[in-house]
C-alpha cells in the first residue's frame, strides 16, 4: 500500500485488519512481517526557513533531497545522518540515525523539533512543533525518534539545521593501541577544543575532526596537536573525509554486524575482545563490530548491544519494568498490534 | 486558578497516612504535618496561587521514595514531587489533599567521570552546585537557568529546563543522559544509558519535560562539557525593538553561533538602570551576545557580529575589554526580573516563536498591549526566540490582574499563531494549561494523556497540572470512583 496523503495514510490504518510493515526507503529496516505501507508518496519539504535554522519535510522526502536543499543555503543536518541511497527523512527519524557529529551537536532526536505521526487506530497526531524551545506538553518526539514504526506512521518531521562549518580538518595519529587510543581521544575530548568527531577507522588510525571559523580552526589544531604530543605527532589533513567513512561503517560492512554503545571508560576492555574488523566513534561511545554469527560481546553494567544486521539480538534485555512500560505504550497508541514487531 | 476539589476522605485519613509512611522512613520527622511548617510548601515561585499540602515527606534515598509512593499508591493519595518550589508555572503547588515529596534531601553527588565525561547525581541537587562539583576538573554542566543558585536538577528535568546558553549547549533533555526513576506504584527503573541511549523506546527523553506526572526521578546522569577557553559579551544597542530582531535572524542565518543572544526592550533596561545602575546605553533595545573560544577566536566572531550588526543602523557595540566590563554587561541582563519587580507587580510569560517572526511577534505584543492599556516590557533569550514578556500591572487595583492574565492568554496565542508554541522553558504547570487547547488539538492531547495512563493508571501523580482540567476530568474522576469503591 502506497498513501499519497496523510489522512489516505490513516483510512488504510484504520481499515487494515493484518499487521502493517511501516517503510521508507526500506534502507533502514529490519526484517518483519506484515504488509509494507510504504510512506514514500508523502513527499515533499513544506517549509524551509534558513534564517530561523528550520526544515519541515514530508515522511517520504528522500534525505538525499533535504541535504540538498540545505546544502544549498549553507546548511546541513548537525547529526550526520549515514546517506543510504534511497533513504527518506521519515525512515532516518524512526530510526534516530545520527553520525558521528552526535558526540558534539547531539542525535538526530536532539534536532527533531515536532512530529506528525498516525496511531495504529489511524488517529491523527502532531507533537512538539517548529521552535527551538518548546516544553508545552509532553516530548512525543523524543518517543517517536527510533521508535522504529511501532507506535506510529510519522508523516512528517520538523528538524533544526545547522549552519555548514566554513573550515573543516582532520587531526590523525596513528600507531597507538588500544590503551593509548583512548587516551588520545580522552585527552583531546577534556579540553576546550571543541571537538566535532572523534574515533578510530576500522584500518586504524584515530581520527579527531575540527570546524568553525577558518582562524579559529586553525589555532584550535594548533593548540590539540601541542596536548596530543605524548601520543605523537598528529597529521593535519584538510577536510573530514575520515568521517564518512565512520558514518558509513556500516553501510559497508561484511556479514553479521554488532553496535555496541558504552561508556569511553569500557571501551578498552571492549576493543580487546572484538573478533573482527571494526571502528570506534563518538570518542569510544560507540563501537561498530563485525562478528562471526556465534559471537556476543561480554558487556560491563550499563553497556548496551545489538546485532544490526544478522539474526535480530538485543543484549541486555530490557528490565521488567522497561519491558511493561514499552508494551503498555505499544497497546496504548496501537492496540490492535498492527504494527508489526520491529523494535 | 480553578483546582480540583480535594478529596474529604484522604484528608479525614490524614493521621494514619502520616504514620504509615514515618514508619517507612528512618527518620520519622522527615514527615511533616504541621501546618506551620507545611506552609512554607504551599506555592512555588508563581505565588499567587497557593495551597497548603495534606503534608511533606523527605525522603533521603531512593528506596524511601520507592516505600513512599508505594505506601501513597495503596493509600489512593496524591502526590506532588517538589524539587526547590522555583517554579514559574505552578508546577509544584499541591492541592490539600497532596502528600508532597520534597527532594531536598537528596543532594549527593554519587559519581564524577572525567573520563565519560559525566556526572550522577542525586537530584535535590541544586542546579549550579553540579557545576560547582566538577569545574575543578575543568568541567561544567550546561544548562543554566536564572535560578541556578536555588533550583534543583529533578525540577531542570521536570521541566526540562533551558538557560542563556542553551543556544549552544541545548537544554535539559539534550544533556540527561540517565535517570533513575520512581514510578507511583514504588517500581525503581534506570532510563537512558551511555550517550543516553536506553533499551528501545527513548522513554528518558519521555521522562524530561513531564512536569513531575510520569514518575520521580530521584538520580540522573548528566553530559559534562571541558570549560571554554574564555568568553565575552558584546552589547549592541539599537532604535528600535524590530531592527534588534531582525539583527537576531541575520546573525543565526550568517552562520555564526554565538553562546547566547539576550534582548532587552526600553522599559526593562529603565528598570534596570534604576535598580542596578550597569550603565546600559539609552536606546530603544539591546542584545548582549556573548561568544566564546581564545581570545583570537573572539576577536574573529565578534568582527563578523558586528558586520552583520552594522547593517542595522546600530547606536551602539560595546566591547568588553575586561572580565569588570564583562560582569557589567550580564549585570543588567541578570538583574532584570528583580528589577521589574521593584517597579510594579508583572507576569512573566514564556512563549517561543521562530527566530524570523520575532520582529513582527514584538510589533505584535506591542499593539495588543496598547489596546489592553497596560505595559509589556521585554527581556528574553532571543536566538532560540524564546520571548519572556513581562505584562506590569497593579495588584491592588481591582481588575488589572485579570486584564493582565487576559492579555498574557492573548499574547501567548499570537505565539502559537506565528509558528510557536505557550511556553518554551517555565513548563504548563496550572498557569497555561487552559491555554493548550490553543496549540492542540483534541487528539494531541489525548496521546500525551495515553502516556500517562502507562506510567501512572492512577493518575496521582501530580495530576491536575498541564491538561485543561476538563480534558483529564474523566481519568482523574476514575481515580475518585476507585475511591469510593
Ligand atoms: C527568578 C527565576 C528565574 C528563572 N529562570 C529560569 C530560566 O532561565 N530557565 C528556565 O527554564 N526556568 C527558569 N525558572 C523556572 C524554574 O527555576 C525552573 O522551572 C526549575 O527547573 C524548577 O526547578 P525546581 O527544583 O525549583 O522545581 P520545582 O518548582 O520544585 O518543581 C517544578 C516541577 O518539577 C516537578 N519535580 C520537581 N522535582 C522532581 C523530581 N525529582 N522528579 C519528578 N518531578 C519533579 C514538580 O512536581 C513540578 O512540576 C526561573 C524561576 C525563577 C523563580
Amino acid at each position: 500500500m502506497r498513501p499519497d496523503s496523510e489522512d489516505d495514510l490513516a483510512a488504510m490504518i484504520r481499515a487494515a485488519s493484518g499487521p502493517l510493515r511501516v517503510t521508507g526507503g526500506g534502507t533502514r529496516s529490519r526484517p518483519a512481517a506484515g504488509e509494507v505501507l510504504d510512506l514514500r508518496g508523502l513527499a515533499g519539504i513544506t517549509l524551509y526557513e534558513p534564517e530561523a535554522l528550520t526544515l519541515i519535510a514530508r515522511a517520504g522526502t528522500p534525505l538525499a533531497e533535504v541535504e540538498a536543499a540545505l546544502a544549498a543555503e549553507g546548511q546541513m543536518l548537525a547529526f550526520e545522518p549515514d546517506p543510504r541511497p534511497g533513504s527518506t527523512i521519515g525512515g532516518v527519524a524512526a530510526t534516530n540515525a545520527s553520525g558521528p557529529r552526535r558526540l558534539s551537536a547531539g542525535a538526530c532526536r536532539d534536532a527533531m523539533l515536532g512530529v506528525r505521526f498516525v496511531t495504529g487506530t489511524g488517529e491523527i497526531v502532531r507533537n512538539g512543533g517548529r521552535v527551538m524551545k518548546n516544553v508545552t506538553g509532553y516530548d512525543l518526539v523524543k518517543l517517536l525518534a527510533g521508535s522504529r514504526g511501532t507506535l506510529g506512521a510519522i508523516t512528517e518531521v520538523a528538524l533544526k539545521t545547522a549552519p555548514i562549518p566554513p573550515v573543516r580538518v582532520t587531526l590523525r595519529l596513528d600507531g597507538l593501541d588500544d590503551a593509548r587510543t583512548m587516551a588520545a581521544m580522552m585527552a583531546a575530548l577534556s579540553g576546550p577544543y571543541d571537538v566535532t568527531g572523534a574515533g578510530r577507522l576500522p584500518e586504524g588510525g584515530v581520527v579527531l575532526r575540527l570546524e568553525g571559523l577558518p582562524g579559529s580552526v586553525e589555532s584550535r589544531a594548533k593548540a590539540l596537536s601541542a596536548a596530543l604530543k605524548p601520543y605523537g605527532h598528529a597529521e593535519i589533513v584538510q577536510g573530514d573525509a575520515d568521517f564518512a567513512t565512520l558514518r558509513d561503517f556500516a553501510m559497508a560492512a561484511q556479514g553479521p554486524l554488532w553496535r555496541i554503545v558504552l561508556r569511553p571508560s569500557q571501551a578498552e576492555a571492549m576493543l580487546a575482545q572484538l573478533p573482527g574488523r571494526h571502528a570506534v566513534d563518538w570518542g569510544g561511545a560507540l563501537i561498530w563490530a563485525e562478528a562471526p554469527p556465534d559471537w556476543h560481546p561480554a558487556l560491563r553494567p550499563g553497556a548496551r548491544a545489538s546485532r544490526v544486521i544478522g539474526a535480530p539480538a538485543m543484549l541486555p534485555e530490557p528490565d521488567a519494568v522497561t519491558a511493561r512500560l514499552t508494551a503498555g505504550l505499544r497497546a496504548k497508541f496501537d492496540p490492535r498490534g498492527i504494527f508489526g514487531g520491529q523494535a | 486558578m480553578q483546582m480540583p476539589a480535594p478529596d474529604a476522605g484522604v484528608i479525614a485519613r490524614r493521621d494514619a497516612i502520616a504514620a504509615r509512611l514515618s514508619a517507612a522512613l528512618a527518620d520519622p520527622a522527615a514527615v511533616i504535618t504541621d501546618p506551620t511548617e507545611t506552609r512554607a510548601y504551599e506555592c512555588d515561585a508563581l505565588s499567587a496561587y497557593r495551597c497548603p499540602p495534606l503534608m511533606v515527606v523527605l525522603p533521603s534515598t531512593t528506596r524511601e521514595v520507592s516505600a513512599v509512593l508505594r505506601i501513597c499508591h495503596e493509600e489512593n493519595v496524591p502526590v506532588v514531587p517538589r524539587g526547590a518550589g522555583t517554579s514559574l508555572a505552578g508546577g509544584s503547588m499541591p492541592t490539600s489533599d497532596a502528600v508532597i515529596i520534597g527532594l531536598a534531601r537528596m543532594n549527593a553527588i554519587l559519581e564524577i567521570s572525567a573520563e565519560d565525561r559525566l556526572v550522577r547525581v542525586q537530584t535535590g541537587r541544586t542546579n549550579l552546585s553540579v557545576t560547582g562539583a566538577v569545574e575543578g576538573q575543568g568541567f561544567f554542566y550546561a544548562p543554566d537557568p536564572s535560578s541556578q543558585l536555588a533550583c534543583a536538577i529533578g525540577g531542570n528535568i521536570a521541566m526540562n529546563s533551558g538557560g542563556a546558553h542553551c543556544l549552544k549547549y541545548g537544554v535539559t533533555t539534550n544533556n540527561l543522559l540517565g535517570a533513575t526513576v520512581v514510578l507511583m506504584d514504588g517500581s525503581v527503573v534506570e532510563l537512558g544509558g551511555p550517550m543516553g541511549e536506553g533499551a528501545g523506546l527513548d522513554l528518558l527523553g519521555v521522562i524530561c519535560g513531564s512536569e513531575g506526572q510520569l514518575g520521580i526521578v530521584t538520580e540522573a546522569t548528566l553530559r559534562i562539557l571541558p570549560k571554554p577557553a574564555g568568553a565575552r559579551p558584546v552589547l549592541v544597542a539599537f532604535d528600535s525593538p524590530v531592527t534588534a530582531g531582525a539583527c537576531v535572524a541575520a546573525i543565526i542565518r550568517s552562520g555564526i553561533l554565538p553562546v547566547a543572544i539576550e534582548f532587552m526592550d526600553r522599559p526593562c533596561i529603565a528598570a534596570t538602570e534604576d535598580f542596578c545602575g550597569a550603565g546600559y546605553p539609552d536606546c530603544e533595545a539591546l542584545l548582549i551576545i556573548e561568544v566564546e573560544g581564545t581570545a583570537p577566536e573572539i576577536e574573529e566572531q565578534l568582527t563578523l557580529i558586528r558586520e552583520i550588526a552594522e547593517g542595522f543602523a546600530l547606536l551602539e557595540f560595546r566591547e568588553s575589554g575586561s572580565d569588570e566590563e564583562s560582569r557589567r554587561i550580564w549585570l543588567g541582563r541578570k538583574s532584570a526580573f528583580g528589577a521589574m519587580g521593584v517597579i510594579s507587580d508583572y507576569m512573566c510569560l514564556d512563549g517561543t516563536v521562530p527566530v524570523s517572526r520575532l520582529p513582527d511577534t514584538l510589533a505584535g505584543i506591542g499593539d495588543l498591549a496598547a489596546k489592553a492599556g497596560l505595559r509589556v516590557a521585554n527581556v528574553f533569550h532571543a536566538g532560540d526566540g524564546n520571548m519572556h514578556p513581562l505584562i506590569l500591572y497593579d495588584a491592588n487595583k481591582p481588575g488589572d490582574l485579570e486584564r493582565c492574565e487576559a492579555l498574557g492568554a492573548e499574547i501567548l496565542r499570537l505565539c502559537v499563531e506565528v509558528g510557536g508554541c505557550l511556553t518554551g522553558e517555565h513548563g504548563v504547570g496550572v498557569e497555561k494549561r487552559e491555554l493548550m487547547g490553543s496549540q492542540y488539538a483534541p487528539a494531541d492531547l489525548e496521546a500525551q494523556m495515553a502516556v500517562k495512563d502507562v506510567f501512572d493508571p492512577g493518575w496521582l501523580l501530580n495530576a491536575a497540572k498541564v491538561f485543561p482540567l476538563a480534558v483529564s476530568e474523566a481519568r482523574r474522576g476514575a481515580r475518585r470512583g476507585q475511591d469510593a469503591a
